[in-house]
C-alpha cells in the first residue's frame, strides 16, 4: 500500500513478476520511470511517454496497459507483469520462439512490448483471427518490420499454445 | 591516355568539351594536368592538392572516393561526382 | 503440401550454391531482444549519473537577445548550465569523415545549440544537468531567453523568391559550375547533371507530359527516442554510450565540434532501437559531454518525442517537376527534372541523390537535372532511406504511369522496353554495371498478385498500381576482427551498429568463407577503441561492406592457420588444402575445430582481420505493386493486397532481406496516405506527438508479399547488393498509380491524405 513519508517520496508495495517489491517513488513519477530507473527493470520501453507507441506494455491486475501513463502510486497492491516475466526457468514463452523463429523483430526496441500485449491477448482469446491480431496489436508501434512477421509469429504461437494446452 | 569525363556545369573550362583526354597513371596526375590544359577546371575538382571535400573519383566504375594514389589504366575512363551518404 | 507462409519467395539469376549463405538461422542478439535483456542506450545508468535536459526555442525564426541562466543554477539540484559559448569556437573549419564530410563546422555546432539566432521550432537554446530529469525539466522553465522574433520562410518555394527573408545572412550559393554567387539568399547550393541533348530529345517526342509535385516533411519515425550519456575523466578522457547508426561517427563529430583528440573519445554502441537515416548524427552526445566535463559527474540525456520530431533531422519537404517526352510507341526521348528540397535551419539536404535518382531505372538518351538545396526554417534535414530517391521517383513513376494511359500502354511492357541495363548511362556517372530492374519487373508481372485480377466490388472504387524505385546503395569503410577459440569457434567483433539483424548476415559470410557453422560465430558489435574503423550503419552497406570484410578476415584467419598446419605437419603451405571448412595435405586432414585445438598447443592463436572500402557497391532496384480502395466519402485509402519485388544481389539472410522490403514499404505507406509535419504560419510545429503524427499500425496494412530476386553484384564476392533503403522508394508512387486506376484522379502531393484525396475526388466531380 502507499503511503507518504517525510522526503515527500511515497513508499509503495507492489508484486512485480510474482514477487513482492517495495519502492520509494515521487508521486510524479509514472510506473514506467519506476520500472526502468528504480527497479532495473529496463525491458519496458519508452517511445512516447504518452500512451501511443506500446513500447512500455506491462500487464497490470490482468490489464494491458501503457506504464508510461499509469502513476506509480497507482501500482500499490496491485500485480504487475512485465516482459522480465514472461520467460520462465525452464525457457521461453511460445511468443518469444515464435518472434525468433518468424524473424519478427528489427531493431528489436518494440518487441517487449508486442510481446506483452500479445501474451494478454492470447489469454483472452487463444485462437484469434489475423484481423484480431492486427486489431489488438494496434495499440504497439513497430516501425521496422511492417508487421507482417510479427502477425505471423502471434499466429504462429497461437498455434503452438492451442496444440500444447 | 585516361578519358575525363567533364560535369556539364564545369564545360566552361573546356570549350563545352564532355570529355578530355589526358595522360597520366594515377588520378593524382591526371588532375595536376588537367589543371595545366583547363586553368580553372582543375579549381573546381581539386582543393589543396586534395579532390575536393564532397567529391568522389569513379575510376572504370569503382568509387575510388578522394584517394589520388589510384592507379590509372591506359584506357581508364575517370568521372568526378558528388559524393552520397544514404539512411 | 502446406506452404510455410514465413518463406517469401526467390528467384535467383545464378547458379552458386552455399551451405550458409541463404538459410535462415535464429539470430544471434535475439534471445536478449526477446526478453528484454537487450541494452539500448537509456537502459543504462551510470553510478553518480546526472540527468540532462534541452531548453528548445518556442520560435521559428529569432535573434536571441540575451539569455539569462541565473534563475536554473539557483535551483535546489542543478548542477549545470551551459548554452553556446560553451563550444569552441568553430571558426571556418569544415567537418571531418563520416555522412557528409566537408560541410562547414559552424552550422553543425550551431545546430547543437543555437549561436545568436534560432532557425527553427524546437531549435536548442540551452541545456541543464540536475540530480534528476524533473528538476532538469523544472529548472528548464527558469531560464530566461529575451528574443526578437522575426518573419519565418517555411516552404522551398517561399524562400527562393527575391525578397524571401534569407535565414543565413552569410550564406552564398554554391554554384554548379564551381563559382559561388556573390548575394546572400537561402539557396545553399544549385546542380546541374545533363546527358545527351534534351532540347532534340523533345523534339523527338510525340507525347510531353510535364507535371509539378510537392512533398510534406517526414520524419524517419524510429520508435526509441535520441539518448547519450557521457562521462568526461579528469584526464581529458571521454566515454560515451549512445544509440547511434554509427559511433566512429559519433566520435569524429565529438571531436569537430569540442575540438578534443579523437585517441580520448571512446564511443561505445548500445543497441539502437531504429535509426533509418535519422540517427546518423549527432544532438544529445555533446551536450551530455560538455554537462559531465563541467559537473565531473556522469550525464545521461534523452529526449521525449516532442524533442525527436521538432528537433533532430526529418527528411525534407519540397518541390519537383518532372517532364517527359515519348514517342507514339512508347520509347522515351527526353526527361527534364527540377528538384527542390528544404535543407532545414541549416545547409545540406539531400536533393542531390534526388537529382540522380530521378530517371534511374530508365535508359535516357538525353536528360537534364537541376537541383537546389534551400534553407528554411525548419529542423536540419537529413537522410531517411534511400534519401531523395522517394520523392524523385514518386514524381517520376507517376508521370511515367500517365504516359502509359494516354499512350494505351501496359506500364509493365513500357517499363520493359525502356529500362535501364548494363552500359547504360547513368546521369553525370559511369555506366551501370549488372543490375536487376528487368528481372524484377519480370517477376512482378508474372507474381500472383499482377496475374490475379483485381477483385471488384458493387460501389467500391479499387485500383491497382505499379513503379519501380531505385537506389545507389553505399560502399564507405568497414572493419571486422576475429579470433579464433581453441575449440574452432570464432569471436568475431565488428564496427557496424546492428539495427535488423546485420550481426548474423555478417557472421554468415565469415561461416561460408571458414566453412564452419553459423552458431560458431559469436559476432559482438564492438566500441571505437576495440575494432578498425567502421562507418555508419546506413546506405544499406552493412551486410554488403562489413560482410565483405568479414568475408576478407575469415580468409586472412584461413592463411594463418595454414600457416600453423604447414608448420604443424611439415609440408609446404600451399599443398594443403581447404574445402567444406577442412584442411588436409599429404593425409592429413582437420577441421578447422581440430585445427584450432592443434594450434593451440602450439601457442598459435589466429586473429583474422580486415578494413575495407569497398569500390562497387551495385545499385538496387525494386517493382512493388498496390491495390487499393478508395472510400468516395472521406477520401481515405485502403491497401488491399501489396507484393514487393526487389534485387537483393544474393540474399545472405532471407528473413531480414524480407524484413527489410516489407518494413520499407510500410514505411512508404505512411509517406503515402498520412505522414506530414503541420506547420502554423508562424512555423509553429503542431503535429509532435504520435498521436498527431500517425505512422501505421497493424491494422493499416496488409501482408506485405515479397520476392527476392538475386542478379548478383559483381563487385562483391557473395553478390550481395544492399537492401536496406530501396523498399521505400516505390510504395508512394504505386500507391498513387492505384489511386489513379480506381478514382480516376491524379494525386501531386505527398502525402496524399484523406482530406486531400477527398478534395481532389470533389475536384474531379
Ligand atoms: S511509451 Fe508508453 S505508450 Fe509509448
Ligand atoms: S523492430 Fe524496430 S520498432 Fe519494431
Amino acid at each position: 500500500m502507499a503511503t507518504e513519508i517525510q522526503s515527500g517520496k511515497v513508499h509503495v508495495q507492489t508484486t512485480i513478476n510474482g514477487e513482492s517489491v517495495d519502492f520509494l517513488a515521487e508521486p510524479r513519477e509514472s510506473l514506467l520511470e519506476v520500472l526502468r530507473d528504480n527497479l532495473g527493470l529496463t525491458g519496458a520501453k519508452e517511445g512516447c511517454n504518452n500512451g501511443n507507441c506500446g513500447a512500455c506494455n506491462v500487464v497490470m491486475d490482468g490489464v494491458l496497459v501503457n506504464s508510461c501513463c499509469v502513476l506509480s502510486v497507482e501500482a500499490a497492491g496491485a500485480s504487475i507483469e512485465t516482459i522480465e516475466g514472461v520467460a520462465s526457468p525452464e525457457g521461453l514463452h511460445p511468443l518469444q520462439q515464435s518472434f525468433l523463429e518468424n524473424a519478427a523483430l528489427q531493431c528489436g526496441v518494440c518487441t517487449p512490448g508486442f510481446i506483452v500485449a500479445a501474451k494478454a491477448l492470447l489469454e483472452e482469446n487463444p485462437n484469434p483471427t489475423e484481423y484480431e491480431v492486427r486489431w489488438w496489436l494496434a495499440g504497439n508501434l513497430c516501425r521496422c518490420t511492417g508487421y507482417d512477421k510479427i502477425v505471423r509469429a502471434v499466429l504462429d504461437a497461437a498455434e503452438r499454445m492451442r496444440a500444447e494446452a | 591516355m585516361a578519358t575525363v569525363h567533364i560535369p556539364t556545369p564545369m564545360r566552361e573550362a573546356t570549350d563545352g568539351a564532355a570529355r578530355v583526354e589526358i595522360e597520366g597513371a594515377t588520378v593524382r596526375e591526371v588532375v595536376e594536368r588537367l589543371e595545366a590544359s583547363f586553368p580553372g577546371l582543375g579549381g573546381r575538382l581539386v582543393e589543396d592538392g586534395q579532390i575536393r571535400p564532397g567529391l568522389s573519383a569513379f575510376v572504370d566504375g569503382a568509387n575510388v572516393g578522394r584517394r589520388l594514389r589510384t592507379k590509372l589504366q591506359p584506357e581508364s575512363e575517370l568521372f568526378f561526382v558528388e559524393a552520397l551518404g544514404g539512411g | 503440401m502446406a506452404v510455410d507462409t514465413r518463406v517469401g519467395q526467390t528467384i535467383k539469376h545464378h547458379d552458386e550454391e552455399y551451405k550458409v549463405i541463404g538459410t535462415r538461422p535464429i539470430r544471434h542478439d535475439g534471445l536478449e531482444k526477446v526478453t528484454g535483456e537487450a541494452r539500448y542506450g537509456s537502459d543504462i545508468n551510470l553510478p553518480g549519473q546526472l540527468h540532462g535536459k534541452v531548453l528548445r526555442s518556442p520560435h521559428a525564426h529569432a535573434r536571441i537577445v540575451s539569455i539569462d541562466t541565473s534563475g536554473a543554477e539557483a535551483l535546489d539540484g542543478v548542477r549545470a548550465v551551459i548554452t553556446s559559448a560553451a563550444f569552441p569556437d568553430p571558426g571556418d573549419k569544415l567537418t571531418g569523415g563520416g555522412e557528409a564530410p566537408g560541410l562547414p563546422l559552424k552550422f553543425k555546432s550551431a545546430n547543437m545549440l543555437a549561436r545568436g539566432k534560432v532557425h527553427y521550432h524546437g531549435h536548442a537554446i540551452a541545456a541543464v544537468a540536475a540530480a534528476n530529469p524533473h528538476v532538469a525539466a523544472e529548472a528548464l522553465k527558469l531560464i530566461d531567453v529575451e528574443y526578437e522574433v522575426l518573419d519565418p520562410v517555411l516552404e522551398v518555394w517561399d524562400a527562393m523568391k527575391p525578397d524571401a527573408p534569407v535565414i543565413i545572412e552569410d550564406l552564398y550559393t554554391a554554384k554548379a559550375d564551381g563559382t559561388t554567387a556573390e548575394e546572400a539568399s537561402n539557396v545553399a547550393a544549385e546542380m546541374l547533371y545533363e546527358v545527351g541533348d534534351v532540347d532534340a530529345g523533345f523534339a523527338e517526342a510525340d507525347l510531353v507530359v510535364d507535371r509539378e509535385f510537392t512533398f510534406g516533411v517526414v520524419h524517419q519515425g524510429y520508435i526509441e527516442t535520441h539518448n547519450a550519456t557521457a562521462h568526461w575523466l579528469k584526464d581529458g578522457h571521454l566515454h560515451v554510450w549512445c544509440s547511434s547508426q554509427g559511433a566512429f561517427t559519433i566520435r569524429q563529430e565529438l571531436a569537430d565540434l569540442l575540438d578534443h583528440p579523437i585517441t580520448k573519445i571512446h564511443v561505445v554502441p548500445m543497441e539502437i532501437g531504429g535509426g533509418f537515416g535519422g540517427k546518423t548524427t549527432a544532438y544529445l552526445e555533446p551536450l551530455a559531454a560538455l554537462l559531465s566535463r563541467q559537473t565531473g559527474h556522469p550525464v545521461k540525456m534523452a529526449m521525449d518525442r516532442a524533442d525527436v520530431l521538432k528537433a533532430t533531422g526529418p527528411t525534407p519537404g519540397g518541390y519537383v517537376r518532372v517532364k517527359l517526352g515519348v514517342t507514339n510507341d512508347g520509347m522515351i526521348t527526353a526527361g527534364y527534372a527540377n528538384l527542390a528540397f528544404d535543407a532545414g535551419g541549416y545547409p545540406g539536404s539531400v536533393v542531390g541523390a534526388g537529382c540522380r535518382c530521378v530517371f534511374a531505372p530508365y535508359n535516357m538518351p538525353n536528360a537534364k537535372v537541376e537541383g537546389f538545396d534551400v534553407v528554411v526554417n525548419k529542423p536540419k534535414t537529413h537522410a531517411y532511406r534511400a534519401p531523395g530517391a522517394t520523392h524523385a521517383e514518386f514524381a517520376s513513376e507517376t508521370v511515367v504511369d500517365e504516359i502509359c494511359r494516354t499512350l494505351d500502354i501496359d506500364p509493365v511492357e513500357f517499363r520493359l522496353k525502356n529500362s535501364a541495363k548494363e552500359g547504360d548511362w547513368q546521369l553525370a556517372m559511369p555506366p551501370y554495371p549488372r543490375i536487376g530492374h528487368i528481372e524484377c519487373m519480370e517477376a512482378a508481372r508474372d507474381s500472383a498478385q499482377w496475374q490475379t485480377p483485381l477483385e471488384t466490388a458493387p460501389g467500391k472504387k479499387r485500383g491497382r498500381g505499379i513503379a519501380s524505385g531505385f537506389w545507389f546503395n553505399i560502399g564507405f569503410t568497414s572493419s571486422v576482427t576475429a579470433k579464433l577459440n581453441s575449440d574452432g569457434s570464432v569471436t568475431l567483433l565488428e564496427g557496424s551498429t546492428d539495427i535488423g539483424g546485420t550481426r548474423t548476415s555478417i557472421a554468415m559470410q565469415f561461416a561460408e568463407t571458414l566453412g564452419i557453422s553459423v552458431e560458431d560465430v559469436d559476432p559482438i558489435v564492438a566500441d571505437t577503441d576495440s575494432v578498425g574503423q567502421t562507418d555508419v550503419t546506413g546506405g544499406s552497406r552493412v551486410t554488403f561492406a562489413t560482410g565483405l570484410a568479414a568475408h576478407n578476415a575469415a580468409n586472412d584467419m584461413k592463411d594463418q592457420i595454414v600457416e600453423g598446419l604447414a608448420d604443424l605437419w611439415d609440408v609446404a603451405a600451399d599443398s594443403i588444402t581447404h574445402a567444406d571448412g577442412t584442411f588436409s595435405a599429404n593425409g592429413n586432414s582437420a577441421t578447422v575445430g581440430e585445427a584450432a585445438g592443434l594450434l593451440e598447443e602450439e601457442g598459435v592463436f589466429p586473429i583474422g582481420k580486415n578494413t575495407v572500402t569497398p569500390t562497387r557497391e551495385g545499385g538496387a532496384f525494386a517493382v512493388h505493386i498496390a491495390d487499393v480502395e478508395v472510400d468516395d466519402e472521406t477520401g481515405k485509402v485502403e491497401v488491399l493486397r501489396y507484393t514487393a519485388v526487389q534485387d537483393a544481389g544474393v540474399a545472405i539472410y532471407p528473413p531480414y532481406v524480407e524484413g527489410q522490403m516489407q518494413g520499407g514499404v510500410v514505411q512508404g505507406v505512411g509517406w503515402a496516405l498520412n505522414e506530414e509535419y503541420v506547420y502554423d504560419d508562424d512555423g509553429h510545429l503542431l503535429n509532435a506527438s504520435l498521436l498527431d503524427y500517425r505512422m501505421p499500425t497493424a491494422l493499416d496494412v496488409p501482408n506485405i508479399e515479397t520476392i527476392i530476386v538475386e542478379v548478383p553484384n559483381p563487385g562483391h564476392p557473395y553478390g550481395v547488393r544492399g537492401v536496406g533503403e530501396v523498399p521505400i522508394v516505390p510504395p508512394p508512387a504505386a500507391m498513387a498509380n492505384a489511386i489513379h486506376d480506381a478514382t480516376g484522379v491524379r494525386m501531386s502531393h505527398l502525402p496524399m491524405s484523406p482530406a486531400r484525396v477527398q478534395a481532389a475526388l470533389a475536384a474531379e466531380a
